[in-house]
């Protein structure tokens, strides 16, 4: 065990002096991509906001329904089945055939080559399901139904969240998925998330919809409230134009009444569709609807055929700037909830980053007095392992640009803690091995040896735990576990290799002294 | 060499009592869930200005209409923590509350964090805490097995179970806060223990191989007092560590390193105190170990 070719100590070496250069580009600027490389700091060290979004999917899904019923109903007409009492209730389609139609409409939603229902081959599943209740038939989203409508309206989420939030220019925004209806949004450095939380807040559905006294429109009527809260409108479902058709929106300042607008152009359908009802409705009030609330409704006054207008509705710049932000985007498919927050003002940043700095440097010293006080020689060897160990560690997250948060400090701290623990069973095996044996190389030997499985089994104890926490926990305990678990190797490796080759030089030196530990 | 094993009973009756006293406290009086596991509203808030105390910022708070609002000093003078149920969910609650204190206290305090986790977030994190703790006990359970004779995996598996539940035992009596960091710290004491008691066991099983004719209560008193020095020295530099976190961490890892603290404290007793009084009770031999050895061979 004490012997060391000197391949290996170039090795050893090389190795090491590599991971402390690596380490060090957390300090200095290198020209070279390979070391220029740095350890991303947590949002609860740089600061930054955390918010984590749940798709809204029952709209989606109540929607989805609302237009089958009426697929449902043209896809037999065309086969002469008549479909009866449609209805949909609590996410289920009802409705009745003649008997004799019975077997036909279940052999519909049960072929495999269904275009009204599509086949999942991969999950041996049908988008829908139907079922005979004896009254009526009922259809529903199977689970596989289910799992890709969710996907689908996350795809697009994600989507429309990426570009909102790219909009406002925070730097580098981490989007990720969670699950199937959730989004992660992680903004380094934004202290005050107010303004993205009522951008994501927002579905940005607009429509432009006559208002009508019609209670007879063909097409339906609600009445739907103005973004004053205050009066109130009866407008009809046909809608002329949606935010869809926009291909631009910008904040404008209209010179002559002296208010902020929000200008707008619109793609060739649209513009088409705009310069017909608006030819066709001179005269009437056209309803400017977002997210179900009335912005305005000016009077038509004249065609507008080029294919672009503007929006007014009391704005200030800002709120005209994040409309204009919203529709430039587009609309989400379903609304997005905040269910998790989490935001760290950069300063408190900086305060964790100095106290687990201070902290580092004070559990260190004390470590190092304390073993160099109980092992003279053998614990300035431990120390310097120790130190060699910690530019491991670091290099080693530097390397994979991991991400260090306060509880990934108090990791590392605890790994400076922990890590003597190896060296100590071996002296401490070493003392015992010299009770018996007079040769000092083969007493040291010895103390490795046996020591082994001890250290070993240890170490896996608290590797085992490490992993469990780095796939059950989140954010900043994560962090924890990255260091706690990347500490375990280092220390092993800085145990038995760079300490055992001290302690080999030494003892080798002084192969004949007696009490050398 | 220290007599450890004549108070093996003594020791017994303590922890029991220990594990007795720690589970009617968690059954009874329950833990204090931090908004990770409960869901609410939390804001640290520093004040540039002296007029905002503690009982000032009560008084405006509690006129907000937030349900149960604690206020609480963090660390420093100048520094606050808010901590509220948030039961409607309202969204814009931060901006309201900032308008709020605007009136009252104009730019003189600053957000420094601010929490807000709804109610099916943190009933995840419980469950997901939960089944970490409960899968790492699983885990370290095999891990014994694998390596040692079942009788060590039940004694390593109680000692876990004393630690766990008396620190959190410690915690409910002491009304401490239970987040995200505890778990992280539990998982951890969980490591630290097994690491602590395996180091002694692999020294017990060793002087079974050994020695035929010493008694297991003997052998686990000589097997504890050869490893007694690395014990305490490595529980020393770990509670150097820590010690330093607690001190000079910050206020936000004081829990999550109070817990540790505590961990390796009942960590280092249950090694010698629980875990070899396992052993003893079920009459581990030499022949436990070498039917083992028989068997993998």
């Amino acid at each position: 065990m004490l012997y060391f070719s000197k391949l290996r100590i170039l090795f050893i070496t090389l190795f090491s002096v590599l991971f402390i250069l690596i380490a060090s580009s957390n300090l200095f600027k290198f020209d070279d991509s390979f070391f220029d490389k740095k350890i991303n700091l947590g949002l609860d060290l740089q600061g930054g906001s955390y918010l984590l979004l749940e798709i809204d999917n029952e709209p989606v899904i109540e929607q989805k329904l609302q237009n089958l019923t009426t697929t449902i109903r043209n896809y037999f007409k065309e086969k002469n089945i008549k479909i009866n009492n449609i209805k949909i209730d609590n996410q289920n389609i009802f409705f009745n055939v003649i008997d004799n139609d019975k077997q036909s409409v279940l052999d519909v939603f049960q072929d495999e080559n269904s275009d009204l229902n599509p086949y999942y081959p991969r999950f041996k599943s049908h988008q829908l399901e139907i079922e005979d209740t004896g009254l009526n038939f009922k259809v529903n989203f199977s689970r596989q139904g289910l799992i890709k409508l969710k996907t689908s309206s996350q795809d697009q989420a994600i989507e429309i969240v990426r570009r909102r939030v790219d909009e406002v220019g925070t730097n580098e925004p981490n989007i990720l998925k969670r699950g199937n209806n959730r989004i992660l949004v992680e903004l380094p450095g934004l202290d005050d998330p107010m303004r993205i939380k009522s951008l994501l807040g927002k579905t940005a559905n607009l429509t432009f919809r006559f208002v009508t006294n019609d209670d007879n429109d063909r097409f339906g009527v609600e009445k739907l409230k103005f973004e004053n809260g205050l009066e109130e409108a009866t407008v009809s479902k046909r809608i002329i134009i949606s935010g869809e058709n926009l291909l631009d929106a910008q904040p404008k300042m209209d010179t002559q009444t002296n208010q902020t607008i929000v200008s707008f152009t619109l793609d060739r359908v649209g513009a088409k569709r705009f310069g017909k009802a608006t030819s066709t409705g001179i005269g009437k009030q056209l309803a400017i609807v977002l997210d179900g609330k009335i912005i305005s409704a000016p009077v038509v006054r004249d065609t507008i055929a080029s294919g672009s207008g503007q929006i007014s509705g009391g704005f200030t710049f800002q709120t005209a700037t994040d409309l204009a932000l919203l529709l430039r985007s587009g609309a989400l498919p379903a609304p997005l909830e905040i269910i998790e927050e989490r935001t760290v003002g950069p300063d408190l940043g900086q305060d964790s980053i100095n106290a687990g700095m201070i902290a580092l440097a004070i559990g260190f010293m004390l470590v190092i007095i304390f073993m160099f006080i109980k092992y003279k020689i053998f614990g300035l060897i431990t120390n310097v392992t120790l130190i060699v160990n910690l530019f491991l560690l670091l290099g080693v997250l530097t390397l994979f640009e991991a991400t260090l948060t306060l509880p990934g400090i108090a990791g590392i701290i605890l790994t400076v803690g922990m890590a003597v623990d190896a060296n100590v069973l071996i002296f401490e095996r070493i003392k015992e091995e010299l009770k018996d044996e007079t040769n000092n190389i083969l007493a040291f030997d010895g103390g490795y040896t046996k020591s082994r499985t001890a250290i070993l089994d240890a170490n896996i104890t608290t590797l085992l735990a490490a992993i469990i926490l780095f796939f059950m926990g989140s954010g900043p305990v994560k962090g924890f576990a990255v260091t706690l678990g990347v500490g375990i190797f280092t220390t092993l490796f800085s145990v038995y290799f760079i300490a055992r080759l001290f302690t080999s030089i030494y003892v080798s030196r002084n192969k004949n002294k007696e009490k050398l530990i | 060499m220290i007599a450890f094993n004549k108070y093996y009973n003594h020791f017994n009756l303590l922890s029991l009592a220990l594990i007795v006293v720690s589970l009617l406290l968690l059954i009874f009086k329950g833990l204090n869930f931090g908004i990770d596991f409960k869901g609410g509203t939390l804001i640290e808030l520093r004040a540039s200005d002296s007029k905002i105390n503690v009982s000032s910022l009560r008084d405006r708070f509690s006129q907000m209409d937030l349900g149960d609002v604690s206020v609480k000093k963090f660390g420093n003078d100048t520094d606050f923590l808010v901590k509220f149920e948030n039961k409607d969910n309202k969204k814009n609650i931060i901006e309201e509350i900032k308008v709020n204190l605007d009136k009252s206290f104009g730019n003189n305090y600053d957000f420094r964090r601010v929490e807000n986790v709804g109610p099916k977030v943190s009933a995840e994190l419980l469950k997901s805490g939960v089944i970490a703790i409960s899968l790492s006990l699983a885990l370290m359970l095999i891990y014994i097995w694998i390596r040692f004779e079942w009788q060590f995996s039940l004694g390593a598996i109680l000692a876990l179970f004393h630690d766990v539940i008396v620190t959190l035992g410690v915690f409910s009596l002491f009304n401490l806060e239970i987040n995200l960091s505890i778990i992280a710290a539990v998982l951890t004491i969980v490591g630290y223990s097994m690491n602590d008691t395996v180091v002694i066991f692999d020294r017990v099983r060793e002087n079974l191989r050994k020695y035929s004719d010493i008694k297991i209560f003997e052998l686990t008193n000589i097997s504890i007092n050869e490893t007694l020095s690395r014990t305490i020295i490595t529980s020393a530099t770990t509670l150097l560590a820590l010690l330093a976190i607690y001190f000079f961490g910050g206020e936000i890892l004081k829990g999550f390193s109070l817990a540790m603290i505590m961990g390796v404290v009942f960590g280092t007793y249950s090694s010698i105190y629980i875990a070899n009084t396992v052993l003893v009770r079920l009459r581990v031999s030499q022949k436990t170990v070498l039917r083992e050895d028989d068997q993998k061979n």
